[in-house]
């Protein structure tokens, strides 16, 4: 039982509107496919081949410094990314890691923000 | 098949149930200004949802835009067709809005219309020779290597060294790649038949991409540079000088525009040489800036291009733009093949609704256009420029404005027929529309004809073809 406890970590995803919602996600996962699971607002459109910038994520720069550099083809499609930050990844290249538990992402508010 | 992440419309964010009413709304288009306006909607309210194609195949420009070597980017179709799963949307293909029905009926059928029909011609040069054998729009020509019924003449000839790109944008480069990519790439694509024949007999060896102002301006993005510099047996070539000025700039520039035009510089400056170059059965691009076309020169029978003649540009820095002027300085590029890629541009498709012919949109605030309940999403909206990212963006935003004037119950409460009443008005008129599972006909078909030539489809290029499958039992 403690094993299969072990293979999950909380993600907390900070949605568009401020609302913050704490998932379970297994290792090995991408971050677009927990989201997906749970119906965060991520849209994820070319599904993970890294062709639409579609799933693009802001992380806390505690965990953006710990992750292996992003590829100069993950960059490329960041630069398309709206609301771009230092630490913006994409969603569908970021496999799940136990010290990942308890991390807070975001969804870009500026992916679309009509109120703005 | 449907891809990896289906689209559930009733879990978390699935919270309508503030609406009781049942609207019904009508889309016309099927591309993803269409479809990413549906799902949001679908998402947001209770609507039931008719999607409008003049086509009997659904998608746009993902289907007959997207180049055939970038099958990710068609990924986004999983997920347009899994909403299809839900009762609440449909599709009738083979309906020319504004033709076959007019947007007046469609607005009594349906509490609201959304106009999604993209940018369906193309911008000109407006220089003498351009109708001249041997001068295409790239929207002609993408079109070609798709597999859209309307190009499926277009029999160019690829039998020149030469050819002319105008035009920085992606829709320049992926042309540029078409024509350069080994076949052995191409024919694994969804390529169409007819433009791989054309290809593998292909004799070019030089693309030249050509735009007006300098590399700071150009508006393609840097993952399809990148692809280029990639091709293999394939040289990349730009003007170094261009360059020089640019170091000290570069460093304050915004990420995107720092990260491409460090990349070009890189390009430029990588040694290419004589021996490389000149290495039989290599191709090559040239990338150059600074230029305008002036006419289109042809063979002295005026029948085929022959080349072109180009104006050097100085450019000067207004206070809103970095604007191309002429030098009166010419010079001309023999070449057998030229091809404009100086934007798409929407037209307008019913009388009834207003379009502003010199921006090419249908005016509109967030995508609400002045009329009462008609709304617009995609191209249409904005104007043909972003990736299907932006076009995602901007739907969402033309939802939101729908799901709004819901709850604000500006959307007449009226009972609507929706399909019911269109379905008698297409009757009268004999056109035959198609549902989705007819396409779904069609795309296995296309996809077994795919699988006897190691493609993943190939498609049918006619309209009569494919209600020919349709109708085969
Ligand atoms: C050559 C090319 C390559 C591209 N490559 C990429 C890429 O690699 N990655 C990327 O992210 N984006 C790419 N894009 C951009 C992307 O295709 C657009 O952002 C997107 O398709 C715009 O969506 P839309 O729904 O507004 O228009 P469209 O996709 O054009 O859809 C409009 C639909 O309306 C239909 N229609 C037109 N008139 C009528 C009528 N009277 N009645 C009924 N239906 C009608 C059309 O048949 C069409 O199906 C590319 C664009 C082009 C032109
Ligand atoms: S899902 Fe498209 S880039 Fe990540």
């Amino acid at each position: 039982m403690t094993s299969i406890f072990c293979l999950r970590v909380t993600i907390n995803f900070v949605e568009r509107d401020g609302e913050v919602v704490s998932v379970k996600a297994k290792l090995g996962e991408t971050l677009l496919d927990v989201a997906k699971d749970y119906d965060i607002s991520l849209e994820g459109a070319c599904e993970g081949t890294l062709a639409c910038s579609t799933c693009h994520l802001i992380l806390k720069p505690e965990i953006y410094e710990t992750l292996p550099e992003p590829t100069d083809e993950e960059l490329d499609m960041l630069d398309l990314a709206f609301g771009l930050s230092d630490t913006s990844r994409l969603g569908c290249q970021i496999t799940i890691t136990q010290e990942m538990d308890n991390m807070t992402v975001e969804v870009p508010k500026e992916s679309y923000d009509v109120r703005q | 098949m449907l891809g990896r992440y289906v689209n559930n419309l009733n879990k978390r964010t699935h919270r309508f149930s503030n609406f009781s009413r049942t609207y019904k709304i009508c889309v016309v288009g099927s591309g993803p200004g269409a479809f990413y306006t549906a799902q949001e909607l679908l998402k947001r309210s209770g609507a039931e949802i008719d999607i409008f194609e003049r086509l009997p195949v659904p998608f746009g420009l993902v289907r007959y835009g997207v180049a055939p070597d970038h099958p990710e980017v068609k990924n986004c179709i999983n997920g347009f067709t899994s909403l299809m799963q839900t009762r609440r949307c449909r599709f009738y293909g083979n309906v020319n809005v504004g033709k076959d029905i007019s947007v007046e009926q469609l607005r009594s059928a349906y509490n609201g219309v959304v106009l999604a029909y993209g940018a369906e011609n193309n911008r000109k040069l407006g220089i003498p020779g351009e109708d001249i054998s041997g001068c295409y729009a790239a929207r002609e020509f993408v079109g070609w290597y798709n597999g859209i019924p309307s190009m499926a003449g277009l029999k160019p000839d690829l039998s020149c060294e030469n050819v002319v790109i105008f035009g920085h944008g992606n829709v320049a480069l992926d042309v540029a790649r078409m024509l350069l990519s080994p076949v052995a790439v191409l024919e694994k694509t969804d390529i169409s038949g007819a433009a791989l024949e054309t290809l593998i007999n292909s004799k070019i060896r030089n693309v030249y991409i050509i735009g007006r102002r300098g590399p700071l301006q150009t508006a393609f993005t840097i993952k399809e540079f990148r692809e280029l510099t990639k091709l293999p047996n394939c040289h990349g070539h730009l003007d170094k000088n261009v360059f020089t000025d640019l170091n000290s700039i570069i460093p304050d520039l915004a990420r995107p525009r720092r990260r491409l035009t460090e990349l070009m510089m890189k390009t430029a400056l990588s040694e290419k040489t004589a021996e490389l170059c000149q290495q039989t059965g290599s191709q090559h691009w040239h990338m150059k800036f600074n230029r305008s076309p002036t006419e289109v020169l042809s063979s002295p029978n005026c029948r085929r291009v022959s080349g072109i003649r180009m104006e050097i540009n100085k450019l000067e820095k207004t206070s809103e733009a970095v604007r191309a002027v002429g030098s009166g300085k010419f010079e001309d590029l023999a070449c057998g093949l030229v091809i404009s890629s100086i934007g798409y541009k929407s037209i307008a498709i019913d009388e009834n609704v207003p379009f502003d012919a010199v921006t090419g949109i249908i005016p509109n605030v967030k995508g609400r256009v002045v009329s009462k309940r008609l709304y617009c999403s995609g191209w249409v909206k904005r104007g043909p420029i972003g990736v299907i990212a932006s076009t995602m963006k901007d739907a969402f935003e033309t939802a939101e404005m729908i799901s709004e004037d819901m709850k604000q119950d500006n959307l007449p409460t009226s009972s609507c027929f929706g399909f019911e009443e269109i379905a008698k008005y297409l009757d009268q008129k004999g056109v035959r529309y198609v549902t989705f599972e007819d396409w779904n006909k069609i795309d296995a078909h296309e996809k077994y004809l795919g699988r006897m030539k190691n493609k993943p489809r190939e498609k049918l290029t006619s309209v009569v073809e494919m209600l020919n499958v349709i109708d085969t039992p």
